[in-house]
C-alpha cells in the first residue's frame, strides 16, 4: 500500500498498484485528477509533469511507491498566481501542455520568487509546446516575476 | 452587394445557429471547432456583439453532428471568415426579429428602441421586455436574405480588448480533452513498423479482463486499467511479427527522375491548367527545398466510441466530423444515422494529423467490444511514425533582372505530393489509416492533383509582386513513398521561404536593400506596403543580423510581414533567433489577444520546422523519429522574444491568420542568417551540419 497526500488530501493506492506509474493512479477514476497528460511517456515532454515535495517531477515514469508520505501536487491543486497568470493571459494555445508548464514554473517560482526570462526559460526547457504559445508563456511569467 | 454567408445558404434555419435557454442564456452553435486557436471565444464576441449582450451570457456548442450546422472541415484560417460571418449574420437576424416582436408589444418603433445586455427598453416608457420573455422556444424563420449587420463603429468588443479565452481555465485545472474523457475501457493498437507490413502472426495470450482484437493487420488491445492496457500493448508488440510487403527500397527525395515524371500544370490567372509547359531559361536561378514534417501534436491522437443499441457515438479531436462520419459509415457499411460523433479538443491540431484515424480505431474496438465505451490512445511512437506528414517540397526559382534592378521575368516550379488527403465523402477510397489494414483492406484514395487556386502544392506559389512576366507550375509527383496530408500553411510555407529568399537574393545582387526591392516590386499593394512599413518601424530598420519575409496567405487572406533576428555561434554553428517582429493585417480585427497568439503561434512553428525538424526513414520507408529526441522541436530557451502589430481595418471584413507567419517567418530566418554569415541556406532545416555543408561550398 502507498499512501501520499493529493492536493493536500490523503490518498491510498493498493499494493498492487506500487509498480504503476503515478500517472496512471492520478488519471484513474478513483482519483480522476486529469490534469498531469500523457505525452510521450519517455520523460522527453514534460506534459506529465507534477509536484512531490515542491519538486516537479515526471508522472509517467515515476513508480507510486516514490510518492509513499509525500505530497503531490498537479496542476488541479496549484490555486497560485502562476497558474492565475497564465490562465488570465491566455498563455496557451491547444493547451495541452499548459498543466506541465504551469507545475514546473510553480517549482522554479517556490524557490526563486523573481526568476529572470533566461532563467525561466532554462527551467521550461523540460517543457514541450507545440502550438508556440513560449513567448507568452515567458512573457507572462518575465511580468510575474518581477512582481 | 454582400452574399449571404455559404453557412446561412446551406443551413437556412435560424434555430439551427442561435437559440436562447431558460437560464438567461444565449446559445450559439458552429459546426467549426476549437483546436487551440481561440475560435469559440471569437465566435462569442461576434455574437456577443451583434445581439448587445454580455459575452458571458453565451454559450458556444461546437461541432455535433445532428446537433451543430454542417461547416465541414475547421481548416485553411477560414472559420472566422466563414462561420463567423454565418453567425454574425444569423445573429443580427435574431436581433431583428426580437426587436421587431418587442416593438409591437410596447406599440413604439423599432427605431426607437434600446438594447442593454438583452433587455429592451425605450426612452419615456418604463415597461421593458428582455429577449428571454419574447423568445417563444424557437424563432422559426430561415434566413433568405441579409438584414443590416451593426455598423463596426458602434463596436465596443469586436476589435477591443481581447477576451479570457472559454476554453482555457478547464485545460489548465481539470479535464478538457479527449483523452480525459471516461470509458469503460482502455485501448492501445499495436502498428506494423510501416504501412507496407502486414502481420504474420501474434504469439501472446490476452486473459481476461483484458481484450485482444485482430482484424487481419490492425491489432488492438482493451484492459479495464489503463496501465494494464499500456502493458498488454507492450506485450503483443513484443510478440508480433510482420512481414514486408513486395516494395522497392523507399525514395524519399524529390529527385531528377521524379521531377521529370511529375504531372505540370502551368498556372494561369491563379489556376492550375492543362497547357503545356514552356521552357524558360533565365540567369539568375537558385533551388530550395523542405523535408517531410511532422504536425508533432504534443498528446497522441486519442478517439472514444461506443457500440450500443445499433448506434456506434464516437468522441473525436477531428477537424471535420461530418466528412468523418459519411467515410466511417461508408467503411463500416453502416447507415450515416446510425453514427453520432461530437468534438471534444485534442491536442493541437494543425491541419490532418491523427485525429480522424483514431476515431476509426475507436470505432473498430468498439464494434468489437460491444456495449462498452472506449477510450483509444495511440503511443508517441506511433504518433511521430504513423500521422499524415507534410509532404517534402522542392521549389525551383528563376529570374531575369534589367539593369536596373527591376524583375522582367520570374519562374516558380514547384514540385511535391499532395497535401490534401483528408478522409472525405467524395474521395473514391476510405482515407483512414487502419482501413488497409483489414482482413478485408479498404483501398486509400489515389493522390489526385488539385486544380483550383490556392491549393495544396501551389498555395502561395504565385508571388505577391507584380512583375511584368511570371510562368509558375506546379509539378504533381503521384508515388509519394509515405502518407502526407494537409499541414499548416500547405505548400505556403515552401513556396513563400522559396520566394522570398530568391527575392532576397535578387535584392543582394542587384546591390538594394531587401526592403527597397521589395517594395519596388509590390506596386500599389498598399497593404502589403503597410504591414512592410510596420514591421520595419517596429524593429527599427534591417540591420546586419536581421531577415525580412512577406507574403499574403493563399494570396487573399492575411498579409502578413515578418522580421528575423539571428546570432550565429561561430564555432558550433548552432543558429539562435533572440528576437522576431510581425506586422499583420487581417481585416477587421475580431479579438486582438488571439489574432496575436495565432501569428506568434505561426511563427513559432515555423522556426522549429526550419531549425531543427526532418522526418526519417530507413530504406524500407519505416520512419525512425520516433519520438522528441530523433525529432526535436524548438525548446524554451531557443524562443525568440517577439512584437506584433496589427494593422486594423474595422470597416472590412476579418480572414483568419494561424497560417499567414509561417512563409514569411521562414524566409525571414534565412535571410537573416544569409545577412549574418553570408551564408544562403536552401535546403530546410538550417541544421548545425546543414550550415556547415553550405560552407563548404
Amino acid at each position: 500500500m502507498t499512501t501520499f497526500q493529493l492536493n493536500g488530501h490523503d490518498v491510498q493506492t493498493g499494493e498492487e498498484e506500487r509498480n504503476t506509474p503515478l500517472i496512471y493512479i492520478l488519471r484513474s477514476p478513483s482519483i480522476g485528477d486529469m490534469t498531469p497528460k500523457l505525452g510521450c511517456g519517455l520523460e522527453q515532454c514534460g506534459a506529465c509533469r507534477v509536484l512531490v515535495d515542491s519538486e516537479a517531477v515526471y508522472g509517467c515514469t515515476l513508480p507510486t511507491s516514490a510518492v509513499q508520505s509525500r505530497h503531490v501536487e498537479t496542476a488541479a491543486g496549484l490555486d497560485t498566481p502562476v497558474r492565475q497568470a497564465l490562465i488570465e493571459a491566455n498563455a496557451t494555445q491547444c493547451g495541452y501542455c499548459l498543466p506541465g508548464i504551469i507545475v514546473t514554473a510553480e517549482a522554479l517560482f517556490r524557490t526563486n520568487p523573481h526568476p529572470s526570462r533566461v532563467e525561466i526559460a532554462h527551467v521550461l526547457d523540460s517543457q514541450l509546446c507545440r502550438c508556440g504559445s513560449q513567448p507568452r508563456v515567458l512573457k507572462t511569467l518575465t511580468e510575474l516575476a518581477r512582481k | 452587394m454582400k452574399a449571404l454567408p455559404p453557412g446561412l445558404v446551406s443551413t437556412p434555419s435560424l434555430d439551427r445557429w442561435i437559440g436562447l435557454s431558460e437560464n438567461r442564456k444565449i446559445v450559439a452553435y458552429t459546426g467549426k471547432v476549437e483546436i487551440g486557436q481561440g475560435l469559440l471565444t471569437a465566435l462569442r464576441t461576434i455574437v456577443a456583439e451583434e445581439l448587445d449582450v454580455a459575452p458571458e451570457s453565451i454559450l458556444v456548442v461546437s461541432a455535433h453532428t445532428g446537433h451543430t450546422p454542417e461547416e465541414g472541415v475547421t481548416a485553411g484560417s477560414m472559420s472566422i471568415e466563414t462561420s463567423g460571418a454565418a453567425l454574425r449574420q444569423a445573429s443580427a437576424w435574431a436581433r431583428r426579429l426580437l426587436i421587431d416582436d418587442a416593438a409591437a408589444r410596447l406599440g413604439i418603433a423599432a427605431d426607437q428602441l434600446a438594447i442593454n445586455n438583452g433587455e429592451i427598453t425605450a426612452p419615456g416608457i418604463n415597461e421593458s421586455l428582455d429577449y428571454w420573455q419574447l423568445y417563444t422556444g424557437s424563432f422559426n424563420f430561415e434566413i433568405r436574405a441579409l438584414t443590416p449587420e451593426k455598423s463596426p463603429d458602434r463596436y465596443r468588443l469586436v476589435g477591443h480588448t481581447g477576451q479570457s479565452r472559454i476554453d482555457v481555465p478547464a485545460k489548465a485545472t481539470g479535464a478538457a480533452f479527449v483523452h480525459d474523457a471516461s470509458a469503460e475501457l482502455h485501448a492501445r493498437v499495436i502498428r506494423p513498423p510501416s504501412l507496407n507490413h502486414r502481420l504474420t502472426g501474434i504469439n501472446a495470450e490476452v486473459t481476461s479482463p483484458g481484450e485482444l482484437i485482430v482484424d487481419g493487420s490492425f491489432v488492438a488491445v482493451a484492459h479495464p486499467h489503463e496501465f494494464k492496457a499500456e502493458q498488454l500493448a507492450m506485450t503483443v508488440s513484443a510478440n508480433a511479427t510482420w512481414h514486408r510487403l513486395d516494395a522497392p527500397e523507399a525514395n524519399f527525395d524529390i529527385d531528377e527522375t521524379r521531377r521529370v515524371r511529375a504531372a505540370a500544370f502551368p498556372i494561369l490567372n491563379g489556376t492550375p491548367t492543362l497547357t503545356p509547359p514552356t521552357p524558360i531559361n533565365t540567369a539568375h536561378r537558385a533551388s530550395y527545398s523542405r523535408p517531410f514534417l511532422m504536425h508533432a501534436s504534443l498528446g497522441p491522437s486519442a478517439a472514444t466510441a461506443v457500440w450500443r443499441d445499433g448506434t456506434l457515438t464516437i468522441e473525436s479531436a477531428s477537424q471535420g466530423i461530418e466528412p468523418l462520419r459519411l467515410v466511417i459509415a461508408r467503411a463500416l457499411r453502416m447507415e450515416d444515422a446510425n453514427i453520432e460523433i461530437r468534438h471534444i479538443a485534442g491536442a493541437g491540431c494543425y491541419g490532418h494529423n491523427g485525429a480522424d484515424d483514431a476515431a476509426f480505431d475507436a470505432a473498430l474496438i468498439a464494434l468489437a467490444l460491444p456495449g462498452r465505451k472506449v477510450l483509444l490512445k495511440w503511443s508517441r511512437a506511433d504518433e511521430h511514425g504513423f500521422e499524415p506528414f507534410g509532404p517534402a517540397m522542392r521549389m525551383e526559382l528563376g529570374a531575369d533582372l534589367d539593369d536596373d534592378g527591376h524583375v522582367l521575368t520570374w519562374t516558380h516550379d514547384v514540385y511535391g505530393f499532395t497535401h490534401v488527403s483528408r478522409p472525405s465523402p467524395h474521395a473514391p477510397g476510405v482515407d483512414l489509416l487502419a482501413a488497409r489494414l483489414l482482413q478485408q483492406p479498404l483501398s486509400h484514395s489515389p493522390p489526385v492533383p488539385r486544380l483550383t487556386p490556392e491549393v495544396g502544392i501551389h498555395r502561395n506559389a504565385l508571388p505577391i509582386y507584380a512583375f511584368d512576366t511570371q510562368h509558375v507550375t506546379k509539378h504533381f509527383i503521384a508515388d509519394s513513398p509515405v502518407r502526407t496530408s494537409a499541414l499548416r500553411g500547405l505548400g505556403a510555407q515552401g513556396n513563400v521561404f522559396a520566394i522570398e529568399s530568391f527575392m532576397d537574393e535578387l535584392a543582394h545582387f542587384s546591390g538594394t536593400g531587401p526592403d527597397v526591392f521589395r517594395r519596388r516590386h509590390l506596386g500599389h499593394d498598399t497593404r502589403a506596403l503597410a504591414v512592410l512599413d510596420a514591421v520595419l518601424e517596429s524593429c527599427g530598420g534591417l540591420t546586419g543580423n536581421r531577415g525580412l519575409g512577406l507574403a499574403r496567405y493563399k494570396n487573399r487572406q492575411c498579409c502578413a510581414a515578418v522580421v528575423v533576428e539571428v546570432s550565429v555561434d561561430e564555432n558550433t554553428a548552432e543558429i539562435q533567433v533572440p528576437r522576431l517582429w510581425i506586422a499583420a493585417d487581417a481585416g477587421r480585427v475580431i479579438d486582438p489577444d488571439g489574432l496575436r497568439n495565432q501569428l506568434e503561434g505561426g511563427a513559432v512553428q515555423a522556426l522549429s520546422w526550419c531549425l531543427k525538424e526532418a522526418v526519417t526513414f530507413d530504406t524500407e520507408g519505416v520512419v525512425t523519429s520516433r519520438d522528441w529526441e530523433s525529432y526535436p522541436i524548438l525548446r524554451f530557451s531557443e524562443i525568440p522574444e517577439v512584437e506584433t502589430v496589427l494593422l486594423d481595418h474595422p470597416e472590412m471584413d476579418p480572414v483568419g491568420a494561424g497560417e499567414a507567419t509561417v512563409g514569411p517567418t521562414s524566409a525571414a530566418l534565412a535571410n537573416a542568417v544569409f545577412a549574418a554569415t553570408g551564408l544562403r541556406v536552401r535546403d530546410l532545416p538550417m541544421t548545425p551540419q546543414c550550415l556547415r555543408g553550405v560552407a563548404a561550398q
